[in-house]
């Protein structure tokens, strides 16, 4: 369409960018539209009003600026090095997250073949990195966090992946185009208008989904591994300034990857019925983000609702219901997919 | 197992309800909400109720009460009569730092010399300001709210 010749090192590079700059705006968005203002208001509170002038948008840019000025601590037992990577470690993960993630028919860093299995593997670096996070602090609290997120994490793996392959099944692809493109096309019984969201057929996926990713973003009400009254920070105890800050746009840029992989699966991701080729790849960033506000919505409102489990019940909840029942669930639709 | 998805979904209820409610913070320095009217904000004093009796300064838990005062003769009432002794007032501070808005000295004052206000906007950037002095505190008497009328069938006093 464009008669612009850009070279494979040019297309990387502003593919790199443009994937440094959405992690660090899409952890602010979250971070403002729903920690500062929903949480606030369902706790009936205002939130920040005065910053920036229209209902305190500019809070978070500025706590981030006073991240940035802050003294870098480190214990002196820590293990230096360590140390220093282990937050970057995590916000790489969530980069490379959003590497797949399409936002419109050719708006895709990498459309790998691989896709949703590329993105998932990926979200599971964090693991590592909070891992060395604790065990470098040289605090007890920490290392406790850190272990706790490693079972955790682990836990709440298989029933993602789990959940994940009775959507692949169905749309026979793990490209998440191609999911995208499957729900696009696919009709519910035989009526093609608004295509077929896997959210109809592949409901029980969708809320196991939804539960194992909370899990996997340390949210409450699986948050022991960062319990407050426990643990102090968890594995985050020992962190300062701009290490802080990174584990903080891990967190909610890794909500927002999260969102984004449960709207491309379930929701039709860019996709708008009646709508093709330039214009959708257009209209497909906004669309996807209003689809992913919609996903990220539900994950904070279970966050700012519910108590903190018990660490034993977080382990049973994992291992006695979620597990079976993706089990049950991949059944069922492998059963289908062959029968139809 | 199911009350427990009962109650789940019913928690979920509240915060959705809560959310779409408007908020109950008041955005102080923009918008003021007026104390109600017993509310506990300063001390006033009104000089002429006064007697230096000290009663108040000694029940003060912090001791955050300064009084000073010194007698004085006035002429007899009647003709050939004794001359009267009058305690004066020279100095009555109330030290707001120290205050810890107990109100004993407003229940231990047997001549109704100190009330409460619910005027609370007194902060200062130098502590030391906060240290109130008898004309400050008999500024205050202005803001003191009228007392609430009597239950029906209590006698009035005489």
């Amino acid at each position: 369409m464009i008669a612009l010749e850009i070279g494979w090192g040019t297309t990387l590079a502003i593919k790199a960018l443009i994937v440094l700059a959405i992690v660090p705006l899409t952890a602010l968005i979250l971070g403002y539209v729903f920690l500062l203002k929903m949480m606030s208001h369902m706790q009936s509170r205002l939130g920040p009003m005065d910053p920036g002038g229209f209902h305190g948008w500019y809070q978070l840019i500025g706590d981030g600026i006073k991240f940035m000025q802050k003294e870098d601590i480190m214990t002196k037992e820590a293990d230096r090095r360590v140390f220093a990577l282990a937050p970057a470690v995590v916000v790489l993960s969530t980069f490379l997250v959003f590497v797949v993630i399409p936002a419109g028919p050719r708006l895709v860093v990498a459309p790998l073949d691989v896709g949703i299995f590329y993105a998932l593997a990926v979200s599971s670096l964090s693991v590592i990195g909070v891992l060395m996070a604790g065990w470098a602090s040289a605090n007890k609290f920490a290392l406790l966090g850190a272990l706790r997120a490693a079972a955790q994490l682990i836990a709440y793996e298989l029933p993602l992946v789990l959940a994940v392959v009775g959507v692949v099944i169905q749309a026979g692809t793990m490209n998440l185009q191609g999911i995208v493109g499957a729900q696009q096309n696919g009709e519910i019984f035989g009526w093609g208008g608004i295509g077929n969201p896997y959210i109809l057929t592949q409901f029980v996926a969708f809320a196991l989904f939804m539960i194992a990713a909370q899990a996997e973003l340390t949210q409450p009400p699986f948050d022991m591994p960062v319990a407050e009254s426990e643990l102090v920070a968890g594995y985050m105890v020992e962190y300062t300034g701009f290490r802080f800050l990174f584990f903080f746009i891990g967190e909610f840029g890794t909500a927002f990857a999260f969102a984004a992989l449960a709207a491309t699966m379930f929701l039709g991701g860019w996709s708008v019925p009646w709508v093709h080729g330039s214009a959708a790849d257009l209209l497909g960033p906004l669309v996807l983000f209003g689809k992913v506000m919609l996903v990220a919505f539900l994950m904070f409102w279970a966050r700012f609702t519910y108590p903190r489990l018990r660490e034993d019940q977080l382990q049973a909840l994992a291992w006695k219901w979620l597990i079976p029942i993706a089990l049950l669930n991949i059944l069922v639709t492998g059963v289908l997919k062959v029968a139809f | 197992m199911k009350r427990e998805i009962k109650g789940m979904l019913t928690g979920l209820g509240v915060t959705f309800k809560t959310m779409t409610k408007p908020t109950v913070t008041v955005q102080y320095p923009h918008e003021r909400e007026d104390p109600p009217t017993r509310a506990r904000g300063v001390i006033a004093l009104k000089e002429e109720n006064c007697t230096v009796c000290m009663l108040c300064a000694r029940q003060c838990p912090d001791w955050c009460i300064y009084i000073e005062g010194h007698k004085e003769q006035r002429p007899p009432r009647r003709e050939g009569g004794r001359p009267r002794s009058v305690s004066v007032l020279d100095r009555f501070d109330i030290d707001y730092a120290l205050c810890m808005y107990c109100g004993i000295c407003v229940e231990v004052c047997p001549f109704d010399a100190l009330f409460w206000s619910p005027e609370f906007e007194y902060s200062e950037s130098r502590i030391a300001e906060l240290l109130h002095d008898k004309d400050r505190l008999g500024e205050w008497m202005a803001t003191v709210p009228d007392p609430e009328p009597l239950e029906m069938g209590a006698e009035a006093k005489k």
